[in-house]
């Protein structure tokens, strides 16, 4: 590192309180350090032929288009239609394949909220998340007290969502430690039986599909 | 050929070498029972370094008793954690 | 020694809720980090990124922005494989710096 970036570093460190706030946007004021260094980064790579200025755009726009919209098609088929449900908890890569989600390069374990038993989701090392699903995870699923805590004491987690969960229930935790991926399947909330899958869709959203949160009936 | 099948009973070492390693602190020397077998995988010890990863280690989700994992553990006796774990991370349960 | 990254069962607080929608640079990040690990190119692994952040060491692994970490491993990592040389990236980072002050005089001379 430069000395002329070491200083840049110095003064952001006492600019900087440690509760990470939003990162500002490169409209917002002068660019911090790092979006400096992605920047040259970028440019670099482009000037170099690494990579090409529209692959880049094309990478961006396809980050864009992954929402947990399309892990909500796929509770919402597996609720109407049993043989999915059936498929989707076998082979997730190949049932979500059949509704146009491609998951490449990691094996998706769909996981089944019962009476019995609830389902959450973590990554206590990092940030493992089923993007190709849901999207880019929310900054608490990044974030320390989230990754430190739901594998310690996940009902006083859940209840930190709003999450209260009958006394009975076992909870199961998934640690997202290597190569497998999860997506958990709420249960289809009383009082939808007249619904249609498009309905149905709508009611699941991102943290019912993480697990620290359940379907609401409208 | 995996070394263990579901139901099994394991141990994961009670290691803790430097590095970048993939089997969590919490759950180093703590035993649970094989959930399922997930294939054969890059090791990402090596991939870490830039090397190829072989040769490939199986991996295994393990189920492990939460009341067994945290010696305080407060919430419902029956609640589980299940945890990727590399085949060199195990050991067989006596 | 227990890996600044490995938080799995330490105390910490209530769940921040407050979300924020990525900005431009922190897709521009991730961007660059899939295409640098797609099968065309295999210049980083996602293990190789990691192992980066993870040594940022811990006072920098806990003031860093989530994609701040990133940036800073996935440029690391170009750095040792030569795909860039720390040369082209300062008098980069220089340039880049000198047009967004530029860009900034200009919105300021705007509003007045």
């Amino acid at each position: 590192m430069s000395r002329h970036a070491h200083e840049h570093e110095h003064e952001r460190h006492h600019a900087h309180d440690h509760s990470h706030p939003p990162q500002p946007d490169i409209d917002s004021g002068p660019m911090g350090h790092y979006q400096l260094m992605g920047a040259a980064l970028g440019e670099l790579l482009i000037e170099k032929g690494v990579i090409t200025a529209d692959e880049l755009r094309a990478t961006i726009e396809l980050i864009d288009g992954k929402s947990p919209e399309d892990g909500a098609r796929v509770v919402a088929r597996a609720w109407t239609d049993p043989d999915y449900r059936r498929r989707l908890l076998e082979d997730g890569n190949a049932a979500v394949d059949a509704l146009g989600v491609e998951m490449p390069d990691t094996h998706l374990v769909v996981v089944e909220n019962t009476a019995k038993v609830h389902n959450v989701i973590v990554c206590t090392l990092c940030s493992c998340y089923p993007r190709m699903l849901l999207g880019l995870p929310p900054d608490w699923y990044k974030a320390h007290a989230y990754r430190s805590r739901v594998v310690r004491e996940p009902r006083a987690v859940l209840r930190e969502f709003g999450t209260e969960l009958p006394d009975d229930t076992e909870i199961r935790v998934h640690d997202s430690t290597a190569d497998m991926r999860y997506l958990v399947l709420p249960r289809r909330p009383d009082g939808t039986e007249d619904m249609n899958e498009e309905e149905l869709a709508a009611l699941v959203t991102r943290d019912c599909m993480i697990g620290v949160s359940s379907p609401k009936a409208p | 050929m995996a070394r263990f099948a579901p139901g099994d009973r394991v141990f994961v070492r009670e290691a803790y070498p430097p590095g970048h390693i993939r089997t969590p602190w919490y759950i180093r020397g703590k035993s649970g029972v094989i959930e399922r077998v997930c294939g054969e995988f890059r090791n990402p010890e090596e991939l870490a370094y830039g090397r190829d990863g072989t040769p490939r280690r199986t991996l295994y989700r393990v189920r492990f008793m939460q009341r067994e994992v945290w010696d305080d553990y407060a919430e419902h006796p029956g609640d589980t954690v299940d945890i990727e774990i590399y085949d060199h991370w195990l050991e067989p349960a006596a | 020694m227990r890996g600044i990254h490995d938080l799995g069962g330490l105390p910490a607080g209530s769940v921040d809720l407050e979300e924020h929608e990525p900005g431009y640079w922190e897709k521009r990040i991730d961007g660059i980090r899939l295409l640098l690990a797609d099968r065309k190119r295999r210049l980083i692994t996602v293990d190789e990124m990691r192992r980066g952040i993870e040594s940022l060491g811990k006072d920098v692994y806990d003031r860093l922005g989530y994609y701040e970490r990133w940036t800073a491993s996935v440029t690391g990592v170009m750095l040792e494989k030569g795909v860039i040389t720390t040369d082209e990236l300062g008098r980069k980072m220089a340039e880049i710096e000198e047009r967004d002050k530029a860009r900034l005089e200009r919105a300021g001379s705007g509003d007045g």
